[in-house]
């Protein structure tokens, strides 16, 4: 069985590190603020001017004024901070925030993301997703593995991209890959539920990878060679 | 010199005209001077170009002005919450220049600032980068980016004082402190009025220098656009 949403979003949560300051996208990356590991305290960065999201108000306690970047009322906490827009993303471009894990559109074996357009059909805007990908030292991406039974993982995005080489590693519910820009194929499958397999993994997925060698119960050579 | 005014018609008056740029804080509907850009939809001032990172949606905050086809040309990051957005600009009638919404801030704060240019890593390899001018820096691609400075900036406040200094609420601050910087004529709606030295001077997010006319809201309508409530334990 894939992992479901939650099982999705938990895997991504152990990339976080005690302190780290943290920014969700919208969706599936919003569940991993459910699933921090024990021991681990991080701070959330909302774009809109806000360190410190809290959980969403009780009933009759919401403020307009206080809302995330999704725009749902949310709460503030004890180390909260709010400053304005510029500051937030001077945060974010000068590489403060430690992590960024957000949802995809398509991603390709090179780290190249889309995940803002679709030509002729959604005129939403980026937002800041452009700025996250670009000024985040780590950049995940959680999203499905496929979207209509289409891979999404593909040698080359062929919707308008949101940055370039920009991705650092990808959770889907069938697979975890790192993206390793200093080796050919870049995509390096290092997790997956128990009951995929890696023949299901490479059905699913356009680009090439290669096997991380702990992956394996077999000789690691009998998956590297493909 | 007086910078109270009466009402929001009162403090636009003489400011308003065809084609010009107007940036207006708020995300979302959130820090939103509803009260001003009512007074512009009044006012019938067409043909503007609206520098705001989103556009409001149906009937409330910019998307009034949508609705009644003041606005030429939107300048923002995200408008997806517009339907009256979408249709117009996919029927042609309406002008839109996306924006990364750091690239957004930062242009304004630029703009505001006296810096008509900068350099970010934003955007580098995408269309947004298309027709700029690309720089290596230290071994990474930047794309050159303009500061925006408008005509006409509108923002909204939490407490004010009569020289026109400002303070916000929570995340109600949003891009009002850098709009108010970005434009040759700043109005700030509050929704409290103070008299000068009532507000810490350590406080002052926007100081008075900024704000040329500020007026005190006769009521306070907030809008939540995403209600989002947990369980009580």
């Amino acid at each position: 069985m894939p992992w479901t949403r939650d099982q999705m979003a938990a895997r991504a949560a152990r990339e976080l590190q005690d302190g780290f300051y943290v920014n969700l996208g919208i969706g599936i990356p919003t569940l991993v603020a459910n699933h921090i590991p024990e021991g681990v305290s991080v701070h959330l960065h909302s774009e809109n001017g806000m360190l410190g999201i809290g959980p969403f108000p009780y009933e009759g306690e919401e403020d307009a004024d206080l809302i995330n970047a999704g725009k749902q009322t949310v709460t503030e906490l004890p180390t909260t901070s709010y400053f304005d827009s510029a500051e937030s993303f001077a945060m974010v471009r000068g590489g403060h925030i430690d992590i960024s894990i957000l949802g995809a559109l398509q991603v390709a074996e090179n780290g190249d993301l889309a995940n803002w357009m679709i030509p002729g059909k959604m005129v939403k805007g980026m937002g800041g997703a452009m700025d996250l990908v670009a000024g985040v030292p780590r950049v995940v991406v959680l999203m499905e593995h496929t979207a209509k039974g289409e891979p999404k993982i593909l040698r080359k995005c062929s919707l308008p991209l949101t940055g370039k080489g920009v991705v650092s590693m990808i959770v889907t519910d069938m697979a975890v890959f790192e993206v390793d820009h200093s080796r050919s194929p870049s995509l390096v499958l290092v997790d997956k539920p128990d009951d995929v397999t890696i023949e299901q993994i490479r059905d699913a997925t356009e680009a090439d990878f290669v096997v991380h060698s702990t992956m394996h119960r077999t000789p690691v050579a009998a998956d590297m060679g493909k | 010199m007086r910078k109270v005014y009466s009402g929001a018609v009162e403090a636009l008056a003489g400011l308003l005209r065809d084609d010009m740029t107007i940036l207006a804080g708020g995300f979302g509907l959130c820090g939103v001077p509803m009260a001003l850009i009512e007074a512009i939809r009044e006012s019938g001032v067409r043909n503007l170009t609206i520098v705001s990172n989103n556009a409001g949606i149906d009937g409330i905050g910019l998307g009034i002005l949508l609705d009644t086809r003041q606005v030429k040309k939107m300048i923002s990051s995200y408008v997806g919450e517009n339907a009256t957005f979408a249709r117009q600009y996919l029927a042609g009638e309406l002008e839109i220049e996306f924006n990364p919404q750091g690239t957004l801030a930062e242009r304004i704060r630029a703009g505001g600032a006296g810096i008509p240019a900068f350099f970010t890593a934003t955007g580098y390899g995408t269309q947004v980068a298309d027709g700029k001018e690309t720089r290596e820096f230290d071994g990474r691609h930047y794309v050159m980016e303009r500061g925006i400075f408008g005509d006409l900036a509108v923002v909204h406040a939490w407490k004010g004082d009569t020289e026109g200094n400002l303070v916000y609420r929570k995340t109600a601050r949003n891009f009002n402190p850098i709009c108010a910087a970005a434009a040759k004529v700043t109005v700030a709606e509050v929704e409290e009025l103070v008299e000068p030295g009532t507000i810490d001077p350590d406080h002052i997010v926007t100081p008075g220098i900024y704000v040329k006319r500020i007026v005190k809201l006769a009521q306070v309508e907030k809008h939540i656009e995403k209600r989002t409530v947990r369980e009580r334990a």
